[in-house]
């Protein structure tokens, strides 16, 4: 571990205080980044102020899933801080200081927040607990080992005392440990606790700043009409109309369309409904979804490439007593963030700095870099608050922070507030990927199943992105992560990928694959237990392999907590499902009635082992959110492409999201395996669509093939 | 044109386009950020705030339908409802990302103001206009029971 110290004093004394940056050596490949000239940085985690608050620097965008609360208290409890002196910020994107050690950029996905911090931000709190301390000593002429720290007071042996903010300053002449003690996890006091999230107050009485609430001098706000087609472009544009709205200063053709730019929202609003374009769509994608789904069918059908087997698989289905085979069809979905992307730059000459939700730091500050032409140290990218992501802020392609350098670019130096409506939103692409499984599975006389297939077609999303190198010989996990690695010990096994090729611009969508592998997995197990005449829950415990100890502790777990004796009778039916995402495992019970014939969830009860639960209240939030988002879409999301290549759906009145009606009572119990901290921001939602229709089939005896279900036909 | 609008008390001249909705003259021109856009359409509550103590949704009310009412924003809700509603929401650590939250607080503070004591339906049928995205409904729930709870106290 290397201690970073500030040697400039002129940045300390304009901060005040004690700041401290720990950089750790570097795992995989950012290790070159981490070393060096960063060194005298003046970036950092930790800043105590004279004022005895404590500030942690937070490396990952908090859209939501906790992430200041969750890395502040990891520091705070290194440092014996009191929860009410601690404060977080958006850490700047520095790539050297901020690096998510998953990746090797600053950036955060794949629910890998807390994971990648929890020792760092745990070393950072305790570094900065023993300078502080060795600053008493040497006020009060102790020795430092005399010296305790309780609830943000240090205390002497003769009873003196002080707080962190009193020797806030001459901590700065302490020798950085090299290698500062860490807790017992048996001493922790804020960790495992529930904590007031630091954002809670702000997101409650309308004060926290998200970047549409940024307004700067002389700002004009520029709306953006994007072509009908994906692949379309701008052939001519008639602007007379749009520059006659009053407030509209300019229009410019930008690469991904036209941009009005106002004085205000609505006249750049008004601006962008009165251009008048002509589209070049001769590069366009013009197939529908259907038709993309039935070529996607036809491959998943095939061969395709395979990327997991084990067994004789071809004897298993030649040997079978029985077989079922089932084709599952999953649309084009968009994320919809609540919060439209949206960002502001404020561009100079030969600098620009810019606000947003940068979800991937390190990408977008180089991409704006690239597009403004200006050198990348020129230019300050400040992390906001973002209005939800579910992955749609995390874009390799940096579509998004290119497009507002261009709208800067166009115009010229100024101040710009790039802002996308809804139909931008849910028509701008970057969906989670359209898929089709197709699996076949084989009993024996006994009704055990002896052979599993599944076969996989989809768009990679990785393949031609800056992520492509994650690709393993030509194949992309993120495709078909969940169907491969499952717990579940098969006599012979056979899982497959076809990869699909379309002009729908596609991106990982919260829990990525795992969005529909758990779907078609567990539904399809479910029905050849069923089958085989086996208890769903009891039947996948014997499948079950012994290296999945962690699988089968959340199961257990949850038919304990709903008291499982099988899907019942009644008006209300239960349904199970098991599914490890991220590192985390969780097991749900979904109950279900028919309300008027459509599935209606009353209850969910669910158990997460995500290891070491540092924020446990997050973790329940998590997955209680997981489980709204995971029902909403099942329920009523897809994308449709119309034939000719446009997008039907335009905003929540066509693309609509659960409401508080649609609501089912949740129960979580964490299962806490003692193992590391794993991620919980996307393993909540892959296991609650098919509890759900499998609680479904157990009403009407047959699982959804198609989703959402509303277009099922349910 | 210029219009007069009182906005948490204060009735102040703006120049707009009297077609203008609401929301963008609290956001643009007021400088009241607390109030959100999230579809422009009424669709998900983002943008409510309450005129005559109604809650309403900002992004489809042109802004001169509203001269001459008294238009509260997060920014001043007041009263003892507003305060059990927002010192629950805290406890309960209801919100996640946070972008709907200031709508759903409005929403939240006028239905215990005009029914101090909702049944479960009550609070489903006046929370149904606002989307939380990150699907906190389970904590709003409970936090408007825990809201109403302090009030009866």
């Amino acid at each position: 571990m290397t201690l970073i110290k500030p040697t400039r004093r002129a940045f300390l004394a304009s901060t005040a205080g004690l700041v401290i940056a720990v950089a750790l050596p570097q795992a995989r490949r950012a290790a070159a980044q981490a070393q060096g000239e960063q060194n005298f940085a003046p970036d950092a985690f930790i800043r105590i102020a004279p004022d005895n608050t404590v500030t942690v620097l937070i490396k990952h965008l908090e859209m939501g899933q906790g992430a200041n609360t969750g890395l502040a208290s990891v520091v705070a409890e290194e440092l014996d801080a009191d929860w009410a002196q601690m404060r977080a910020e958006s850490a700047p994107a520095n790539t050297a200081l901020y690096t998510n050690f998953a990746f090797g950029i600053q950036g955060v996905g794949g629910s890998t927040g807390m994971a990648n911090s929890y020792m760092q931000m745990r070393k950072a709190g305790a570094a900065a607990r023993a300078m502080l301390v060795e600053a008493a000593a040497r006020d009060w002429g102790v020795d430092a080992s005399a010296i305790t720290v309780e609830a943000g007071t240090l205390t002497g042996p003769d009873g003196q005392t002080g707080t962190f903010g009193d020797f806030a300053e001459a901590a700065l002449d302490s020798e950085v440990p090299a290698d500062p003690a860490l807790k017992d996890p048996s001493e922790f006091k804020l960790i495992g606790q529930k904590l007031t999230r630091l954002d809670s107050p702000g997101k409650t009485d309308g004060t926290s700043e998200f970047t549409i609430d940024i307004y700067l001098d002389g700002m004009e706000t520029v709306a953006v009409l994007h072509p009908p087609k994906f692949g379309a472009t701008v052939a001519s544009v008639n602007d007379a109309a749009a520059l006659e709205v009053p407030g509209v200063t300019r229009v410019a053709q930008i690469p991904t369309g036209v941009a009005v730019y106002g004085t205000n929202t609505y006249a750049a609003f008004q601006g962008r409904d009165a251009l008048e374009v002509e589209w070049d769509e001769s590069g366009a994608e013009t197939r529908s979804s259907a038709e993309m789904a039935q070529v996607w069918a036809e491959a998943a059908r095939g061969e395709a490439r395979e990327v997991e087997a084990s067994g004789d698989i071809k004897a298993a289905f030649a040997d079978a007593a029985t077989t079922h085979e089932a084709e599952f069809v999953f649309p084009f979905l968009a994320h919809a963030p609540l919060e439209p992307l949206d960002g502001v730059i404020q561009l100079g000459d030969g600098e620009a700095e810019v606000w947003m939700g940068s979800q991937l730091q390190t990408v977008d500050h180089g991409t704006l870099a690239g597009v403004l032409q200006i050198d990348q140290a020129n230019v300050a990218l400040n992390t906001m608050y973002a209005g939800g992501s579910f992955g749609r802020r995390a874009t390799p392609a940096s579509h998004f922070a290119a497009e507002l350098a261009n709208v800067a670019s166009a115009a010229g130096p100024g101040a710009y507030k790039l802002l996308w409506t809804r139909e931008n939103d849910i028509r701008g692409g970057y969906y989670r990927p359209l898929t089709v499984h197709h699996l076949r599975g084989a009993l024996d006389a006994d009704g055990k199943i002896t052979g599993w297939q599944n076969t996989i077609a989809n768009q990679s999303i990785i393949a031609g992105s800056p992520f492509e190198q994650m690709m393993q010989d030509g194949l992309d996990p993120t495709s078909y992560e969940g169907s491969t690695n499952m717990p579940y010990d098969w006599p012979a096994h056979r899982v497959s990928w076809a990869r699909m090729e379309s002009g729908v611009p596609v991106l990982w969508w919260r829990a990525v694959g795992h969005t529909h592998t758990a779907y078609s997995t567990e539904t399809f197990l479910d029905e050849l237990l069923e089958m085989g005449g086996q208890d769903q829950v009891q039947g996948r415990l014997d499948l079950i392999s012994a290296e999945a100890g962690r699988d089968r502790a959340v199961l257990e777990r949850v038919a304990d907590m709903a008291g499982w004796s099988g899907p019942g009778t009644g008006d209300r039916r239960m349904g199970v499902a098991l599914h490890e995402s991220f590192g985390s495992y969780v097991a749900m019970i979904a109950e279900v009635e028919d309300r008027d014939g459509h599935p209606f969830t009353t209850k969910v009860w669910c158990a997460v082992d995500c290891g070491f639960a540092v924020n446990p209240d997050v973790v329940i939030s998590q997955m209680e959110g997981g489980i709204g988002f995971g029902l909403g879409t099942t329920l009523y999301n897809e994308i449709t492409i119309e034939q000719g290549g446009r997008v039907r759906q335009s905003n929540f009145d066509q693309y609509r999201m659960i409401r508080i009606y649609d609501m089912p009572q949740i129960e979580v119990a964490i299962v806490n395996s003692q193992n590391d901290p794993s991620g919980v921001g996307e393993p909540g939602v892959p296991p609650i669509a098919p509890a759900m229709a499998n609680a479904w089939r157990s009403l009407t005896g047959a699982t959804p093939r198609r989703l959402p279900l509303q277009d099922a036909g349910v | 044109m210029s219009l007069s609008l009182t906005v948490n008390g204060t009735t102040r001249e703006v120049d707009v386009d009297p077609a203008t909705p609401l929301l963008w003259v609290i956001r643009d021109e007021l400088r009241l950020t607390g109030t959100k856009f999230g579809c422009g359409i009424a669709q998900c509550g983002a943008c409510t705030v309450m005129v005559n103590g109604q809650p309403t949704r900002s992004c489809v009310t042109p802004v001169d339908t509203v001269t001459g009412t008294n238009i509260t924003t997060i920014e001043a809700v007041e009263g003892p409802e507003a305060e059990a509603v927002q010192a629950a929401w805290v406890e309960l650590n209801v919100p996640q990302c946070g972008y709907c939250q200031s709508g759903q607080v409005v929403s939240a503070t006028a239905l215990l103001q005009a029914i101090p004591k909702p049944t479960d339906q009550e609070i489903d049928d006046a929370m149904a206009g606002n989307v939380c995205r990150c699907a906190t409904y389970a904590r709003i729930r409970s936090a408007i029971r825990q809201a109403s709870d302090t009030l009866e106290g």
